[in-house]
């Protein structure tokens, strides 16, 4: 790892002119995705400027239609959240599924969905929910916001400050970890909310993806069997050592149609 | 360089850091507390685990600078004198280790999980055990350590 000056901001402003003021500076939110991709080399910031100590960036609000997080709330705190588990109890379960305990005690929803990696969970309740994107300078859209391959809408030098997911009539989320990483090798996020569905799946391609045919289908008629016939394709989909692009087509089907029937 | 302080096992402690170093290097190289092992150093592993103001993080994933003005608890701070934390002593009672490099952040992980919880299951222990990797007991031992472990530490 290379060095770096690390900076502690108070503010979300401070952390701002930090990162303008830097050669090359760098949000730090956890640190569970950055620091390893710090070992590798892959990033050689000039500055890392971490977000812990920013009051304005923590907490987790439940109204009556939505839940609204901050960015740098952990995923523990959500996982173990009452208020979460009683409003979107499918979010409060994604969150209980991230990495292990002790990723869960440190790492963050808004540097989790910032990073974007196609293997991370966050992605598909953002994108499942149809949640909105908080920054320092504007509201982002859920189904705008992952563009590539951690690749997203926002600017340089744009700070996540908290995403807020509408409370749906029903959801689940379902994933086929990787045994090792528990990272996603193929994870759906499914909801509905009256007629409207959402199906998001993540892992499978460069960026977490909704699945228009399922939608549909499930719009009518919110059981497994309703998807049972639509397959999806596989020839853009991650291709590696953890499983085939064919398989990953065939695990959506599955976690799709598990997820449907748990979300009930 | 920049300074850290910090209280590791109820002493306060301060040193001339970089701001790459690791927590687990601080706690090794600066402190020489050696009981953190850094196994995968690629958070995969779990060897380095430590608690962070009472919650498990995995020390080579925290930057020593991250840890300023905290409470940090290693594997050393344990035991009570000569006498052993009660998961350390389920762990030799249950033969919970072989050759002992995961062993620190199997226990460290393992207190945390009981802490309020007397009555882990099976199934908990090894949900929560998902981020240690032990490369020699198959793991049956340590989970039947840490069920036995909880309840000694609230009973």
């Amino acid at each position: 790892m290379h060095d770096f000056n690390f900076i502690r901001p108070r503010s979300v402003a401070e952390a701002l002119n930090a990162v303008a003021d830097a050669d090359d500076g760098q949000f730090m939110a956890g640190g569970q995705t950055i620091i390893p991709v710090l070992k590798q080399r892959l990033a050689m910031p000039s500055d890392l400027v971490e977000l812990s100590q920013i009051d304005e960036l923590t907490g987790i609000v439940v109204d009556g239609g939505s839940v609204t997080i901050g960015a740098m709330t952990p995923h523990a705190q959500v996982a173990g959240s009452a208020d979460v588990a009683g409003a979107i109890p499918a979010l409060a379960d994604l969150a209980g599924m991230i990495g292990d305990p002790h990723v869960r005690n440190r790492g963050t929803l808004g540097g989790s969905i910032a990073n974007n990696d196609p293997a991370a969970d966050y992605p598909a309740a953002v994108l499942g929910l149809g949640a909105t994107v908080q920054t320092d300078r504007r509201t982002i859209a859920g189904d705008d916001f992952f563009t590539d391959l951690f690749e997203t809408a926002l600017a340089e030098g744009e700070l996540i400050t908290r995403v807020s997911f509408p409370v749906p009539d029903a959801a689940a989320y379902m994933k086929f970890p990787n045994p090792a990483s528990r990272y996603a090798i193929v994870g759906v996020f499914v909801s509905r909310t009256g007629s409207d569905v959402r199906v998001a799946v993540t892992g499978a391609g460069p960026c977490a993806f909704r699945v228009a045919g399922m939608e549909a289908a499930l719009a009518g008629n919110f059981t497994p069997d309703a998807i049972a016939g639509i397959a999806v394709s596989g020839d853009d989909f991650n291709n590696d050592i953890h499983a085939s692009a064919e398989y990953r087509a065939h695990l959506v089907g599955v976690m799709a149609s598990r997820a449907v029937a748990k979300a009930g | 360089m920049p300074s850290v302080s910090m209280t590791v096992n109820g002493k306060q402690v301060s040193g001339e850091v970089e701001g790459r170093t690791l927590l687990v290097e601080f706690l090794r190289e600066h402190l020489r507390l050696t009981g953190t092992h850094v196994g995968c150093d690629t958070s995969q592993c779990g060897a380095c685990v430590v608690h962070i103001d009472g919650t498990s993080a995995k020390s080579c994933a925290v930057l020593a600078l991250q840890a300023e003005g905290t409470s940090v608890d290693t594997i050393e701070g344990l035991a009570d004198g000569d006498t052993l934390h009660p998961m350390q002593e389920a762990f030799r009672e249950h033969h919970g280790l072989q050759c002992g490099f995961c062993t620190p952040g199997m226990v460290m992980t393992a207190v945390a999980m009981a802490k309020d919880n007397p009555n882990l299951t099976d199934a908990q222990v090894r949900h929560g055990l998902e981020g240690n990797l032990c490369r020699c007991t198959g793991y049956q031992n340590i989970v039947e350590a840490i069920v036995a472990g909880a309840k000694a530490m609230n009973g």
